[in-house]
């Protein structure tokens, strides 16, 4: 047990940042490059005023018209993307293993709002995977990936949420849950997560295009 | 522009889709796809493909989706879906059944009108993407047959409606000598070299709206405007073969427009009440030639009947007492943002306007443009049925008092003089210019 608990926590940590960030700088200079050699519209059109202009429209809750016509999906896909960065970042338990590896530390979430915070993402992720059963627009477009990564999103939050509980079975579900984390910080880089980093090229693009080119708002 | 509705509307059979895969194989289907994917796209839409989370939020960006009931086959990602992520996922090999139906989704499923681009929470370029599946059945040769006409028409005439040189200018000439009847001294100038304005229209205008080139020789020469239109090819501002996704024949009709009005050393191009040109012209055409921008200033009718309205050199006698909506065109008003000038226009002229809702960039399309409505008959029906969004829309803004639609655009006429007539709405069409001409003061 003592053994799994120092791999996973041990070397497959670093396994599954370097796979994280190298993955992402891996897909965001290949297809900079791509982009160079096929797409040259892109940097001739990118103006950074009109793509923060639209970037800004859409990371504002309510922003856009669309945001405005799906209120309920709005709040929960607002508040599922701000726990789902903060919780990770700002939980005490995740400062203190950090604090004592590296003596480094920062501000933290209380202990209470942070189990809120998952409970949210938790919800979101069965919001998202029953509005993926039910809504037929989202149905037709649906295939089984789109359940595996709702998943690989939920699965370290259930089993963060029980270890923090110390339900049965925690000290295994401990390491699941670190085990779980690594599997999504590796599979952004490689799946549709990696809206997470292409969102602000695709957004600011047609920002740029709308604004710049056409003179006309995008949201 | 449109003929008759065929008869059959379920399982439509196009002759230029039928035909055009009866010819197709296996193999050359997988060349020709990974051919585009390989050679003509790149960033864009694997970018596009990769961050498409299947939200469906852009659902309700689609009139099609919309008028069919939330059928999630119409979506826009569902159309994608339908073609592109197919194409992908089999890496090119797909049937010929496969390519009839990506074409009919892509040219007759879709206007390219770019609003869902406004609904996707990523900005995705659907349209972008529709497009590509276009030229993948062009090079396939399998396009719907009446907008095929049409490109092959601007291939051989490099205008859209197989008008021949004689008759352009015959058109003009005859056009002048009516006006001449109302004014005098007016004149069509044709081939002025060094004249402010080079006013291009498209080809229908000269084969069946001749009177619209009367009402703008009426304004120009009631506002004193130095103008000229060409007496060779490069009139017509047209481009269905953007629409088709015959990108080199798109190039080369853009590069003849430009050089006809550089060569008669206009000072800028003008050009008539019409979306898809003016995308073609200002957005599309000229980044196949490599311009960034167009290589000389270029205006739609809108703005230039904005400046010369604000300017006051056209005055107006008595404004249009009907009450009017404005129908903003996506390729003017998604594409270039003309929608408050399209407003201070009709307010000048006009006592009354009542907006649609909604309006502006958020507009419904009229399902005419992006080359649906040059598909011709069999695809008539599929059009009208697909709109049925816009005949809410406009029938509601009926009651609320507007009797007349001002649709500055060809393709969006059409559309809706189709929505009108079979939705029963009763209303009146008209471009900005028919009212400015029936409402400016003329010299006696």
């Amino acid at each position: 047990m003592h053994g799994i608990y120092n791999f996973v926590s041990g070397p497959l940590v670093w396994v599954s940042f370097i796979l994280f960030i190298g993955g992402s700088l891996y897909r965001l200079i290949s297809m900079a490059k791509l982009a160079n050699e096929k797409d040259q519209t892109v940097y001739a059109y990118m103006d950074f005023h009109y793509a923060f202009r639209s970037i800004f429209h859409w990371i504002i809750p309510f922003g856009a018209e669309n945001m405005r016509k799906h209120p309920v999906m709005t709040l929960v896909t607002f508040a599922f993307h701000i726990s789902l960065l903060g919780v990770p970042l700002f939980l005490c338990a995740h400062i203190i293993l950090v604090k004592e590896a590296y003596d480094i530390s920062w501000w933290f979430l209380s202990d209470s709002l942070a189990d809120a915070m998952t409970l949210i993402v938790i919800a979101s992720c069965v919001f998202f995977a029953v509005r993926r059963r039910v809504l037929p627009e989202v149905r037709f477009l649906t295939s089984p990936s789109d359940f595996i990564i709702i998943a690989i999103v939920a699965a370290p939050f259930i089993t963060g949420f029980w270890t923090y509980h110390q339900w049965i079975g925690y000290r295994i579900v401990g390491i699941l849950h670190i085990l779980s984390g690594e599997i999504m910080l590796v599979a952004i880089p490689f799946t549709r997560l990696s809206h997470a980093f292409f969102f602000p090229f695709t957004r600011g693009y047609m920002g740029s295009e709308f604004g710049a080119v056409r003179h006309a708002k995008d949201w | 522009m449109a003929g008759p509705a065929s008869e059959s509307n379920k399982g439509t059979i196009d002759e230029g889709i039928e035909k055009g895969a009866e010819k197709l194989e296996p193999d050359r289907i997988e060349q020709v796809i990974n051919n585009v994917l390989k050679n003509e796209t790149g960033a864009r839409l694997k970018v596009y493909v990769d961050t498409c989370v299947h939200c469906g939020l852009c659902s309700e960006g689609c009139h099609y989706y919309l008028s069919h009931d939330n059928d999630p086959r119409f979506s826009p990602a569902g159309k994608v879906k339908q073609t592109m992520w197919e194409i992908l996922d089999k890496k090119g090999k797909v049937s010929p059944e496969f390519i009839k139906r990506a074409s009919e989704i892509a040219s007759t499923e879709c206007n390219l009108c770019r609003r869902c681009a406004m609904y996707c929470p990523f900005g995705i370029d659907i349209a972008y993407i529709i497009s590509v599946v276009r030229r993948i059945c062009h090079l396939l040769g399998v396009t719907p047959l009446y907008i095929q006409d049409t490109a092959h028409s601007h291939s051989a005439t490099l205008n859209q409606m197989w008008v021949k040189d004689n008759e352009w200018i015959d058109t003009l000439m005859w056009q002048e000598e009516e006006a001449q009847e109302e004014m005098p001294s007016l004149r069509i100038p044709l081939e002025k070299e060094g004249a402010e304005v080079f006013y291009s229209v498209i080809a229908p205008e000269p084969k069946f709206r001749a009177q619209l080139i009367y009402q703008t020789a009426v304004i120009m020469n009631v506002a004193g405007i130095d103008w000229t239109m060409p007496a060779t090819p490069g009139w017509d501002n047209s481009d269905m073969c953007m629409y088709t996704g015959d990108l080199e024949m798109m190039g080369r009709l853009k590069k003849e427009h430009f050089e006809t009005a550089m060569r008669l050393k206009a000072k800028k191009i003008v050009m008539g009440e019409c979306g898809h040109a003016f995308r073609s012209v200002y957005d599309t055409g000229n980044r196949w030639l490599g311009w960034k921008m167009p290589p000389l200033p270029m205006v739609h009718a809108i703005e230039f009947y904005y400046e010369l309205l604000r300017q006051g050199k056209i005055k107006i006698a008595g404004k249009y007492e009907t009450p009017v909506t404005f129908h903003d065109p996506c390729n003017i008003v998604r594409g270039r943002g003309l929608h408050e000038m399209g407003r201070y226009v009709t307010e000048e002229i006009c006592n009354e306007l009542i907006e649609m809702h909604p309006n502006r960039e958020h507009n419904y399309c009229c399902c005419a443009g992006g080359g649906v409505v040059n598909c011709g008959p069999p695809f008539k029906m599929k059009r009208i049925d697909g709109n049925r969004v816009k005949a809410e829309q406009l029938f509601a803004a009926k009651a609320r008092g507007a009797k007349t639609i001002i649709a500055p655009c060809h393709n969006c006429h059409s559309g809706l003089e189709d929505i009108v007539q079979h939705y029963g709405l009763n209303m009146e069409i008209k471009f900005l210019g028919d009212i400015i001409y029936e409402t400016m003061e003329k010299p006696e």
